[in-house]
């Protein structure tokens, strides 16, 4: 089984603050991992050192067993690794349609041209159709994207990550703020988008990470201090230490007769 | 060596000029993240005011009035038209500012003509701080104007250093202890500092910023006011004052956006590139010549060897522009983004 | 296999765009009629410069409304294409160069080509604020460069040529205005048809992406800065095409082509005929041309006018006259325009108020300040004026405060209106969406 991800002894510091201190990774091809941890724990520092937006101080990371430590976010993309944002990051004056659009063109290999009409470009135009309508957003079609309510936004927000058709997707919080019925249709989205891809996702909704996640990292302070199934880690006293301090964790422990 | 000492005092002078000027900017710009393209038009404003009251309450009150009326005319900008300009993001508030511009420089000119005024140096000022004198070989200083006998004996050479340039000097140091005092020892300058780097943060912790906006664009434009008074009484009083305008904005490029500290290397670093070459008369050919190059009128890149380094002073803060640019992007001590 | 099942791939009825060459057409008939409409020779200088000039603000606008660059410097590019035009017409005056005179502009095209790939290499590392202050001091060194080379930039009196020379294709000299206009149309037009082509590509698409949202634009698989570098090397191209075509109109260069009053020029029409549209900038360069001809002749107030117009636009229309014509448009295709029509002329009535007090002052002061023959009176609009007296004063300074009370009303009235007809025409939106 190849590893897709792979974090080795990454550190981050910003100034004199550690926020990564030596976090440690393997995230194998096809699997779902869902990265959880306390507020604070650097999660999604993890993801912008993972996607090129920062650089580790120290450490190495690996995509498909080639190091990207420290490569720019465009490079990091065209190898094959693909993130979302928690707060939407969408291009706020064009139109859902051109918003995907955007997304496929570097796949399909459209590059820097100027000298070919996007009109002509059957492929990109049919993928970003299919991308339309998988996401559910087709009568949105021509709707700016600063006008589309919250969840068309992150609806959005995913379509324009796994657009690329990229190997390896990120997914930074793709639930937050939703209500309980709008989460299960997106954590089904999740599932049909991403079939066959790797996935990371950090995640806080306990039902969407039990849901959707083959494997769990849990991260406090900055280390991984717990990767398994999620039956292991709900068991693993060291998280449930994390959660919910040592006292109650004994208590848990003691009751639950594990 | 005289004439040495005296080109380095003008051009840390004039950096400390282009402090006064660049420290508003900064303020403002970190503050409120608007780049004020009429702070140099209120460099003239400062000027001009300045020499109107001079005229009815003399020109010490006018020191003091000149800034607090351009304050006052900054705040009022600020309330009614920047603040509107604001919402819609940074650009249309650089563009409202670029506008200000242009509208200040035609009523200048519109109210005082577009020929230069006669801002007189009052008594106090007039004459040179000192003078040195070079003579067989020593050097010496008198306080004030040397003596007309000295100066024209034989073997003596006299350089003057105009005590309106002292006072400059003495207005920004002034300016930059005050501002290193209110930014680190009172509550306003705790803000200030903190909104240096954060201002979002500041915003949220309760502070009134609509009117801490209107106070440190008033503030801002005040101290480019101060700056001048003083510049009126040491060069000409003109329209074409306002020039001054890009040289500030490629100081705080280099100092690095948003840095006050680089601002005042920045500013000294340009003062100096621009006033110490002025006497060079030398060029790259004759540079050429004393590596035994001979260059002549029909080698390539002629037309080039042949500046002189004193020609090429007002083009040199913009080749180093150029080169931060290329070099080091962020500034010498860039903290934040613009 | 499955996907072709779906509706919206296969068959589509895409009805031929008959809307684009109705307006392309008409574009085209108004270049060729228009020197037919407009005889004089004033008219055929100002149309030539108009061409020009609506070359320069499309090719402005790439970087300003499409990529949302802001650049002070930009004139750097259609005045280096102006030299470098110049400096090859004389070339090819003295027989040293067989070019044709036609071709010239492709010349200026490639310097502003070059220029920019070399500027923009360093400029386009930074954005948005940094940019702009970059764009300015880089204005200004090539500005404070041509006062030291007068080998290349002619010094005070700048470089002469004469256009009519070299080959001359079925007698066409370029000697008389009317056919140097005809020139200048062509190239606007295929440089307007070009530019506009820009906005249809994938790179115009990322362009405005950048625009949007610089960072994503990178985790999305691009360079934003290798965006920005191709954009403005593209609008540098253009720029010097239009510097071409200027050496050739006016057969002198001067230095100010590369100073900051044009750029200024530039950034201020593009933006007052909207940066938001592509045909915005179209309405700039027209606007440039009827202000720096027209209206300086006019009145000498014609910058501070033009700076006080231009404050307005940014604090109530930031999109230009294009978007005022595109919201009224929009008003008008749901049937509200013409409730609106007496709104309007209040505010026209009152605005004219509030100008004539404003204008008696303006050039009262004027008077003051220029005239030094001691004479009493002038003439403003046809009125009488003694700027000498107080009658005068007092009577502007009534009207003036005349027109601002009743602008405010008028402008009130107005804002309330107008609001209620956009939330009736977004109620209107809504509902036909839900459908």
């Amino acid at each position: 089984m190849t590893i897709a991800v792979e974090l080795r002894d990454v550190h981050k510091n910003f100034g004199r603050t550690e926020i990564i201190r030596g976090a440690s990774l393997a995230v194998k091809a096809g699997e779902r991992v869902a990265i959880i941890g306390p507020n604070g724990a650097g999660k999604s520092t993890l993801f912008n050192l993972i996607s090129g937006r920062f650089a580790p101080t120290r450490g190495e990371i690996l995509l498909g067993g080639r190091p990207i430590t420290g490569l720019a976010p465009y490079q990091i993309n065209r190898l094959g690794l693909a993130r979302s944002f928690q707060v939407s990051n969408l291009f706020t004056r064009l139109s859902v349609f051109e918003n995907l659009r955007c997304a496929v063109l570097w796949a399909m290999g459209y590059r820097y041209s100027f000298w070919r009409f996007l009109a002509d470009a059957h492929d990109a135009n049919e993928r970003t159709e299919q991308l339309l309508h998988m996401i559910k957003l087709e009568r949105r079609r021509d709707v700016l994207a600063t006008n589309l309510t919250y969840a068309e936004q992150r609806a959005l927000e995913i379509g324009i990550t796994i657009a690329g058709g990229a190997e390896v997707v990120l997914l930074d919080e793709p639930t937050a703020g939703m209500s309980r019925s709008e989460t299960s249709r997106f954590v089904q989205l999740i599932r049909e988008v991403t079939v066959g891809r790797t996935l990371l996702t950090v995640e806080h909704d306990m039902g969407v990470v039990f849901g959707l996640a083959d494997r769990i990292a849990v991260l406090v302070y900055g280390e991984v201090i717990a990767f398994d199934t999620p039956e292991a880690v709900r068991a693993n006293p060291k998280v449930q230490e994390a959660y919910l301090g040592s006292v109650l964790a004994e208590q848990q422990a003691a009751g639950s007769g594990v | 060596m005289d004439q040495l000492l005296i080109n380095l005092l003008n051009g840390v002078s004039s950096g400390l000029l282009l402090f006064m000027l660049s420290s508003g900017l900064t303020l403002i710009f970190s503050m409120m993240g608007v780049l004020n393209f009429a702070h140099a038009s209120f460099y003239m404003v400062g000027a001009y005011f300045a020499y109107t009251l001079t005229n009815i309450v003399g020109f010490w009150p006018a020191l003091v009035l000149s800034p607090i009326l351009v304050a006052l005319l900054g705040a009022g900008f600020e309330r009614t038209a920047l603040r509107r300009a604001h919402k819609f993001g940074h650009v249309p508030e650089l563009l409202i500012t670029f506008g200000l511009s242009y509208v200040i420089l035609e009523v200048v000119q519109l109210i005082w003509g577009r020929a230069a005024v006669p801002f007189a140096t009052p008594a106090a000022l007039d004459g040179p701080a000192f003078t040195l004198v070079q003579q067989g070989g020593g050097l010496s200083v008198r306080l004030g104007a040397a003596p007309a006998e000295l100066c024209s004996t034989a073997g003596a050479l006299c350089s003057r250093f105009p005590m309106t340039r002292a006072f400059m000097m003495f207005i920004a140091l002034l300016m930059l202890v005050a501002l290193w005092l209110m930014l680190t020892r009172t509550r306003v300058g705790l803000v200030i500092q903190a909104s240096l780097t954060h201002p979002e943060m500041v915003e949220s912790l309760g502070h009134n910023v609509p009117r801490v906006f209107m106070l440190v664009f008033g503030s801002g434009c005040a101290l480019a006011a101060l700056a001048g008074v003083v510049g009126g009484i040491t060069f000409v009083t003109e329209p074409n004052m306002s020039a001054v305008g890009p040289i500030v904005f490629a100081v705080i490029v280099i100092g690095g956006m948003g840095s006050l500290a680089g601002a005042f290397i920045g500013s000294i670093l340009v003062g100096l590139l621009q006033t110490m070459p002025l006497t060079v008369d030398k060029s790259l050919i004759d540079a050429a010549r004393n590596i035994g190059w001979a260059v002549g009128p029909d080698s390539a890149f002629y037309p080039f060897l042949k500046i002189t380094l004193a020609q090429a002073a007002p083009i040199l803060p913009y080749l180093l522009l150029v080169l931060m640019l290329i070099f080091r992007p962020k500034g010498l001590m860039g903290t934040r983004e613009g | 296999m499955s996907a072709r099942a779906e509706p919206f791939v296969g068959l589509r009825f895409t009805p031929h765009n008959v809307g684009r060459w109705v307006v392309w057409g008409g574009f085209a008939i108004l270049l060729l009629i228009a020197p037919l409409l407009f005889r004089s020779g004033l008219a055929h200088t100002m149309l030539s410069q108009m061409g020009i000039a609506v070359i320069a603000c499309l090719a402005y606008n790439i970087l300003l409304g499409q990529g949302g660059m802001l650049s002070f410097g930009h004139a750097v590019y259609s005045g280096l294409g102006s030299y470098l035009t110049i400096h090859t017409l004389n070339l090819v005056s003295a027989g040293q160069l067989a070019l044709p005179v036609s071709l010239l502009p492709l010349v200026g095209g490639l310097a502003g080509l070059f220029f920019a790939a070399l500027f923009g290499y360093v400029t386009t590392r930074k954005a948005g604020t940094p940019f702009a202050m970059i764009t300015l001091g880089l204005g200004e060194l090539v500005w404070s460069m041509s006062l030291m080379l007068p080998e290349f930039f002619g010094g005070e009196g700048g470089i002469s040529g004469n256009r009519v020379t070299g080959s001359r294709f079925a007698g066409i000299t370029f000697g008389p205005q009317i056919q140097l206009y005809y020139l200048i149309a062509v190239y606007c037009f295929v440089s307007t048809a070009a530019m506009f082509a820009l906005t249809r590509t994938p790179l115009g698409r990322m362009l405005n992406a950048v625009r949007d949202n610089p960072e994503r634009v990178e985790f999305i698989g691009y360079d934003t800065q290798h965006v920005r570098f191709v954009s403005f090397t593209i609008s540098g191209f253009f720029m010097g095409i239009a510097g071409g075509l200027g050496a050739l109109n006016f057969e002198i260069v001067t230095a100010e082509v590369v100073g900051a009053g044009r750029s200024g020029g530039y950034l201020l029409f593009t933006f007052l005929g909207g940066a938001t549209t592509f045909f915005g900038p179209i309405i700039g360069g027209v606007l440039l041309v009827l202000a720096v001809v027209l209206l300086s002749e006019l009145t000498k107030a014609w910058l501070l006018y033009l700076g006080l117009i231009f404050m307005f636009m940014v604090m109530y229309a930031p999109g230009g006259l294009a978007s005022l014509i595109l919201m009224n448009l929009r008003v008008a295709a749901y049937g509200r325009l013409r409730e609106l029509g007496w709104r309007y002329a209040a505010l026209a009535a009152s605005a004219l108020v509030l100008l004539s007090g404003a204008g008696a002052v303006i050039e009262m002061v004027y008077f003051l300040q220029v005239d030094v023959t001691g004479g009493d009176t002038m003439r403003f609009a046809g009125v009488p004026l003694a700027p000498r007296g107080a009658a005068s004063w007092v009577g502007a300074a009534v009207v003036l405060a005349a027109g601002i009370a009743l602008f405010e009303a008028a402008r009130r009235r107005f804002v309330r209106h107008w609001n209620g007809v956009q939330e009736d025409i977004e109620r209107e939106l809504r509902r036909r969406a839900g459908l």
